[in-house]
């Protein structure tokens, strides 16, 4: 069995993207002030990730809706989280 | 004029479901709003329903429901590195009558969507794709909600939008849970034939297995792995306390692909296909969790409670969405009969709650999410198991010792001393 890559795994699910709204939004200036960006590695879908210059960026379109980023992060405010509009993001077909 | 429901029902998960359903069977104007493009689409869990909720109120339900396999047998796991420890108990009575069907393995898109089914063919509407933004608040209670442009009014909302309840927020009844409050649950759906999927488990026909597993799965941290048999699929994933993901650098889906190739697991599931990777949050925490169930106007069901029970060894969340979501709808169908939907009426709920096994079992566990965080758990004595029973079947020419002593000196070895040992093990028996 060959090792899957987590975007091998996302490439397997089955998603409807809102190309106009995102429904997860970061506050970079709060982000920027948090030393120890647990969203970064928490993510089931390693969907945030730090850029050269150290900025979280985060990607919704392969969001699983979880909410783990917004239980793990520790800084009020940083996160406006919600889930996509109604029929948007991932649709699963087994669950 | 606007159109005006009985009840609103927020989320077409099991809870939202069953109580729409019931709701809808007893003659009420039911709405029930998914927000999903069909019901279960947004749904996932780890496999798993216990029978007897969902038996109550449609009985006989799996000659109907699209069930998976009914679990004959039971397998807990402990693994180190090397090492791995089951102990398995079959029991062919629960896949018979008059056990019924004890358990069944599921899978959630489709299950969902049948139970909303149910629900809709009772007489409730059901409107998928649509997410509910916000209640509608007036005079200090909840008269319904609002999508987008549109507003509906009911005379009570049952907010069932699970773990992450935006509803129960809304309303003010629950706060925002901790990282130490929830889990983090991701899982994979492998394809296998039936056929291989029974071979390589030891089961007879389309029966199933339930096998739950502690250690290195998880790297010490609190949680564990499952692997559910279905009719062709196999799910297998794994369960962490979202603290300890927030304090480790461990991504978790790195772990899962780990677990999925740990050589105890990969024989299991070699071969097979990836349908699919989901993730969902778990309430772990009990009645510590749990928000006011009840104000004006609104109740709170299912997941969006909290009402999940994780004994380590048994894991339940299905069984007593069901069963609040029939309490809410009997709740709701006693206030349409007094046409009284005030929290002082729909305090009903919390006492059938009471009365039901929800908050009775929920109650009797209370400190077992408090027990569970014990660390030791998931390094400590998954080793001295393993490493114990290693000991006893090594022949390697060395001096004999007695079973006493092999006990003994691993004890020792381990990092728990026996007095540890001692009362881990009479807190566990006492509290699980």
């Amino acid at each position: 069995m060959k090792r899957l890559t987590v975007e091998q795994l996302l490439g397997i699910n089955k998603f409807m993207v809102d190309d106009e709204e995102a429904h997860i939004v970061l506050n970079k200036e709060i982000c920027a002030s948090c030393a120890t960006k647990p969203c970064t590695f928490a993510c089931p879908a390693c969907l945030y990730t730090l850029k050269e210059n150290g900025e979280v960026n985060f990607d919704y379109a392969g969001c699983l809706e979880c909410g783990t980023c917004r239980a793990v992060c520790p800084k009020e405010g940083a996160i406006a989280w919600g889930y996509p509009r109604g029929g948007f993001g991932v649709s699963f077909r087994y669950g | 004029m606007e159109e005006k429901f009985a009840a609103i029902v927020v989320g077409a998960g099991p809870a939202g479901s069953t109580a729409a359903y019931l709701m809808a069977k007893a003659g009420l104007e039911v709405l029930l709003i998914e927000k999903g493009a069909a019901p279960g689409s947004k749904n996932m869990f780890g496999g798993r329903m216990y029978s007897h909720a969902l038996n109550q109120v449609i009985p006989g339900f799996w000659a109907e429901a699209p069930v998976e396999r009914p679990v004959a047998k039971e397998i807990i796991t402990l693994m180190t590195g090397d090492q791995c420890l089951s102990i398995s108990i079959q029991d062919l009575s629960w896949t018979k009558p008059p056990y019924h069907y004890h358990s069944f393995t599921l899978l959630r898109a489709e299950f969902d969507a049948w139970l909303a089914a149910k629900a809709e063919e009772a007489g409730a509407m059901l409107a998928c794709g649509i997410r509910v933004d916000d209640l509608l608040i007036k005079d200090g209670r909840v008269v319904g909600i609002r999508a987008g442009e549109d507003e509906m009014l009911a005379d009570v909302v049952i907010a069932a939008d699970g773990v992450n309840s935006l509803m129960a927020q809304k309303a003010g009844l629950a706060r925002m849970f901790s990282p130490g409050q929830v889990a983090t649950g991701v899982k994979q759906v492998i394809k296998l034939s039936p056929e291989e999927i029974s071979r390589r488990f030891q089961l007879e026909g389309n029966n199933g297995a339930a096998q739950l597993f502690v250690g290195e799965c998880t790297k010490g941290m609190q949680g564990g792995g499952f692997i559910y048999t279905n009719k062709d699929t196999i799910s297998l994933g794994l369960v962490i306390k979202a603290a300890e993901l927030q304090k480790t650098q461990h991504k978790i889906a790195d772990l899962v692909e780990e677990f999925k190739h740990n050589p105890h697991i990969r024989p299991l599931v070699e071969g097979g296909e990836v349908v699919e990777y989901s993730a969902h949050l778990v309430p772990e925490a009990g009645l510590d969790m749990m928000p006011q169930l009840y104000g004006d106007g609104i109740l709170v069901a299912g997941d969006a409670a909290g009402f999940v029970l994780n004994l380590g060894y048994i894991v339940r969340g299905m069984d007593f969405a069901i069963a609040s979501g029939q309490a809410a709808a009997q709740t709701v169908i006693e206030a349409a009969r007094n046409n009284n939907f005030s929290r002082q009426s729909l305090s009903q709920y919390a006492k059938l709650l009471k009365e039901s096994f929800v908050l009775r079992d929920l109650e009797f566990y209370r400190k077992a999410p408090h027990f569970l965080e014990n660390r030791r758990m998931f390094e400590v004595y998954p080793q001295l198991a393993c490493g114990l029973m290693s000991r006893m079947f090594t022949v390697d020419g060395s001096p004999p010792a007695h079973l006493l002593n092999k006990v003994l000196s691993q004890v020792k070895e381990s990092q728990a001393g026996l007095a540890q040992l001692a009362g881990d093990g009479w807190k566990g028996a006492r509290i699980l």
